[in-house]
């Protein structure tokens, strides 16, 4: 039971390992920031989960009493991890993209971030942030 | 009675179940804050949160739990693989417009979340009025598949639960 209790823990540290190492690497390896932005939000939440399956299963096997506040953290983690995302995909956007260079919205007329209600961007109201500065294919 | 104490029932739930895994040990007295707390936290968030989404169909929101879990260990594998393996001048990223059968805000949110947790995939944009989503893929040869797969697989489901 011992033994098991160690493989399993373990396993789950070499896995989170190797997913976080694989995140870490795709934010040097791929080609521009939006591509970028897949690596550690992907990779990354097999990394820390599985830390967080670690600590569950140690407490389980070794622990006085079972721990549930790997749970939380994984919930409060999904609850969380989207919403960053989508803010660095949104800055990211309004400094490397044009927004002719998106797709079409199909029945509405633009991206709620270019819209009307966000003219008032204030990174697109920067002057300094010029056409050339719009390059994002490397 | 109970419906005037409690008018929001999963809700009252949920913050019961998160406040005992956070208290992590058993006892009465946690129980009883618990439901307090529960008491007050949907009273006193009413105001800021009209027109509350009615779940329509709770019992399918555990499974469509587990399929995202699922999904996100296979997205998890696909994405490490496309980063150690795929030199980047193969890779294929493009932006994809989802329009939606949702209405909403909750679905619509909890459907963004999904797709930027599964495979190669981030939600960036709603559009002005929510009818669709922007999305950008890490690596999608054919776009029209990947809208079809989160349509039919994610956005059905919570049509089911939802609406």
């Amino acid at each position: 039971m011992e033994l098991l209790g160690e493989i399993i823990v373990a396993a789950m540290l070499v896995i989170s390992g190797i997913f976080g190492f694989v995140g870490s690497y795709g934010l040097v390896k791929l080609p521009d920031q939006m591509t970028r932005l897949h690596a550690p939000t992907k990779a990354a939440t097999l990394g820390v989960g599985g830390v967080l399956l670690a600590s569950l299963a140690w407490f389980f096997f070794f622990g006085d009493h079972p721990s549930w506040h790997e749970l939380m953290i994984t919930l409060f983690l999904f609850l969380t991890a989207p919403i960053t995302g989508l803010m660095i995909a949104k800055t990211n956007m309004h400094l490397t993209w044009n927004p002719e260079e998106l797709p079409d919205p199909g029945e509405d007329r633009n991206w709620a971030t270019f819209g009307d209600s966000a003219d008032s961007s204030l990174m697109d109201a920067d002057p300094e942030i010029g056409q050339d500065e719009r390059e994002h294919r490397e | 009675m109970i419906r005037r104490l409690f008018p929001h029932p999963y809700l009252s739930a949920v913050l019961v179940l998160v406040w005992m895994l956070l208290v992590n040990r058993f006892a009465w007295g946690s129980l009883v804050f618990a439901v307090l707390l529960s008491i007050a936290i949907p009273a006193l968030t009413a105001p800021y949160w009209p027109d509350r989404a009615r779940l329509r169909n709770p019992v399918k929101i555990a499974a469509y739990m587990l399929l995202v879990l699922m999904d996100i260990v296979i997205a998890n594998v696909q994405v490490a693989m496309i980063v150690l393996f795929k030199p980047n001048r193969k890779l294929q990223p493009a932006w994809i417009t989802i329009p939606l059968d949702l209405h909403s805000p909750e679905a619509i949110t909890v459907l963004a979340g999904t797709i930027t947790l599964t495979p190669g995939t981030v939600s960036s944009d709603l559009s002005q009025d929510g009818h669709a989503l922007l999305v950008h893929c890490l690596h999608a040869p054919d776009p029209e598949s990947v809208i079809l797969d989160i349509k039919n697989r994610y956005e059905a489901r919570l049509k089911e639960i939802f609406e």
